[in-house]
């Protein structure tokens, strides 16, 4: 059995005055444990959201969630705020984009971490403590005992998400979501990261939901990947199934773009064209149609079902073939 | 209405500033604050404010509640002593020593300006953070309280709260001038805790589970005190002419066995004609120290405001 198991989640944002904003459209996709499962896709595509409303952290108002989300056999989307929160930080931990604005700046880091282990553990102060320094030590801060003490703002970049990452994995949840851990860090840092991501889930039951606008990112970590395009999960597959043969005409595109080291001089990258934000919705066809290079009639007119095919989920009409996937490759 | 509006807008944004970098922020803002010639002197006249109105008592040269013969003896309709020997400024219009009196008043000047600051800050602040920390109608309704006051010139609150009580004291003046503060702590903090609520790191302990009290009063109030601190500083400024005002007015404590400067102020303009220096000086004192206090808080103001970081 999955430890997550997410079913039919929709996600409807609805402001007075504005239409009905489809953020999240019918999402499964299920977390087995210790496994790692990427969320990848565009700016808007909804991986957020769809964060947020497994955490149940969207607002109430506002946000109409809609589905299931089954953690180990507890319906989330129908627990009390109470009983939530009991969960939130001990059963399930989550990683910000941003390590500077997601610690609270007046109070030190070592605080920000006891402050878990005291709420859900039921530990007194100076156990926390204690546990607040090898939380750091685990997270490789270096001269733990004296970083406790410090501010966030007397940290570096690297170093803060590495605190935040101590936080959320305090108290030893069983799903760790991470999203985008690792954008706002300079480049050589953000490897150090995924590393040291990578390092405490595995061999552990842990397991994580690791989101990403960059495949490269999903590359060394994933164990299956969704990739998600206007609130939808187009292709699903296992790792390097998925590298090796992208089918849907969206992730193909996707790793074309992504700048290869081993690519001839000269070699131009291929963007896709568009973006997200002109998408169209999904009824009445492909949301994907306007910038795709195979589309067909039918996919302005019929809107492509999730079927499992080729060891893999599409959502595509005309995917693309194993043999131009192959030729693809070989102009490279 | 339209009035209204403006007035709590421009407060919500102040408070919307707010805690954008904690600790470090307050570090860079001081360093900031030393090189600003404006702060500095705001600062110099603040302290020596405070310092002088604390050792006032002990460095006054003669006693400023005792009527001294050698003052009263030349003091006619027309004619009140100017400076002599012991007695630097020479006498008031009743014959104590003017200097010392007008020393003695800064201390009554600064508790009342405090204590009217405090008061406004408490209620304030707890009008603010319930708005902020429960929202709803809760919110809604303290807020509409809120604008009404806001709405109305702050002078004229005071002077008719004050005028709600009998007889004029030190406690009028006190309760009338703070009252007539609370609306804009309430705002402030309120702008600032919404603010909070929004941020990444609040939205972050909330996904650690963290208790909604913890929540409340350790991740978002702390983040919120900015604003408000600057407010209680220019606020301070405020309370002092304010509260000189009331004084002015005969809303105070006018017994003579309490130098304050407002009330000098008041008595002095029987005798312009004779000595015009017995309003001059206190009229001196209240704007001094009442920019002192603005110059210091406005530039607080501006060191914090993100915006001009680095
Ligand atoms: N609170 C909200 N109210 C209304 N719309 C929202 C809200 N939060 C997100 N959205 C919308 O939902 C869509 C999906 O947002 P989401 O944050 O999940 O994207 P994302 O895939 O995480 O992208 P990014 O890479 O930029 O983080 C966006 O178009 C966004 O504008
Ligand atoms: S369904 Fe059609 S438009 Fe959509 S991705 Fe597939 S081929 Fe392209
Ligand atoms: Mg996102």
């Amino acid at each position: 059995m999955p430890l997550l198991d997410v079913r039919d989640l929709s996600v409807v944002f609805k402001r007075k005055g504005t239409a009905p904003f489809t953020a999240v459209d019918n999402v499964s996709f299920a977390v087995e444990p210790g496994q790692t499962v990427g969320l990848v896709g565009e700016s808007g595509s909804g991986k957020s959201v769809t964060s947020l409303a497994v955490m149940g952290l969207l607002p109430k108002r506002g946000a109409h969630v809609t589905g299931s989300v089954n953690f180990d056999g507890t319906e989330l989307l129908s627990l009390s705020m109470k009983e939530l929160r009991n969960r939130r930080g001990r059963d399930l931990g989550m990683v910000f984009q941003d390590p500077m604005s997601s610690l609270n700046p007046v109070i030190t880091v070592g605080r920000q971490i006891s402050e878990v282990l005291q709420r859900h553990r039921g530990q007194d102060r100076k156990e926390a403590d204690a546990g607040a320094v090898a939380m750091l030590d685990q997270v490789g801060i270096p001269d733990p005992a004296r970083r406790v003490g410090e501010y966030p703002h007397q940290l570096s970049g690297g170093m803060r998400q590495r605190a935040l990452i101590a936080i959320a994995l305090a108290c030893r949840p069983r799903l760790l979501i991470a999203d985008e851990p690792t954008t706002a860090l300079d480049v050589t840092i953000q490897a150090q990261i995924l590393k040291l991501l990578a390092d405490l889930v595995r061999g552990t039951e842990t397991a994580m939901i690791m989101i990403t606008h960059d495949l490269g990112v999903v590359a060394g970590l994933c164990d299956e990947v969704n990739v998600m395009y206007g609130g939808k999960i187009v292709e699903r597959a296992e790792r390097h199934r998925l590298f090796a043969e992208p089918r849907h005409p969206y992730t193909h595109g996707l790793l074309r773009s992504i700048p290869r080291l081993d690519a001839p001089r000269g070699e131009k990258l291929v963007p896709i064209k568009g973006s997200v934000v002109d998408n169209i919705p999904w009824e009445g066809g492909c949301a994907f149609a306007p910038r795709c290079p195979n589309a067909l009639q039918r996919c302005r007119q019929v809107m492509p079902e999730l079927e499992p095919e080729d060891a893999r989920h599409l959502r595509c009409h005309n995917p693309v073939q194993p043999a131009a996937v192959a030729e693809g490759r070989a102009e490279r | 209405m339209k009035l209204l509006k403006r007035k709590s807008d421009r407060i919500d944004e102040l408070a919307a500033g707010a805690g954008e970098g904690g600790t470090s922020l307050a570090a860079d803002a001081l360093k900031r604050m030393a090189r600003s010639p404006v702060a500095v002197v705001g600062a110099g006249v603040v302290a020596l404010f405070v310092i002088l109105s604390a050792i006032a008592p002990w460095i006054a040269p003669k006693d400023p509640f005792t009527r001294y013969p050698e003052l009263r003896s030349e003091l006619t309709p027309t004619n009140i002593p100017g400076p002599m020997p012991g007695f630097l400024l020479g006498s008031d219009q009743n014959g104590y020593d003017f200097f010392s009196r007008l020393l003695v008043a800064s201390q009554q000047t600064l508790i009342v300006g405090v204590l009217a600051t405090l008061l406004g800050l408490t209620v304030g602040m707890i009008i603010g953070g319930l708005a902020g920390a429960l929202g709803g109608w809760v919110d809604s309704a303290l807020m509409r309280l809120v604008d009404i006051m806001l709405s109305l010139p702050a002078l004229l609150l005071a002077i008719s709260i004050a005028a709600l009580f009998r007889e004029g004291s030190q406690w009028t003046v006190i309760i009338a001038v703070g009252t007539v503060s609370v609306p804009i702590f309430a705002r402030l903090l309120r702008g600032a805790m919404l603010a909070q609520r929004e941020s990444d790191h609040v939205l972050a302990a909330t996904a650690l589970g963290v208790r909604r009290r913890t929540v409340v009063f350790r991740h978002m109030l702390p983040n919120s005190l900015g604003p408000v601190i600057v407010q209680a500083t220019l606020t301070l400024a405020a309370a002092i002419i304010e509260a000189a005002s009331l004084s002015f007015l005969g809303l105070g404590d006018p017994s003579p066995r309490r130098a304050e400067w407002g009330l000098m102020l008041a008595q002095a303009q029987r005798h312009f004609e004779v000595k015009p220096e017995l309003a001059f000086y206190p009229a001196a004192a209240i704007i001094i120290v009442a920019l002192g206090f603005t110059l210091l808080g406005e530039s607080m103001r501006e060191s914090l405001d993100p915006k001009n970081r680095r």
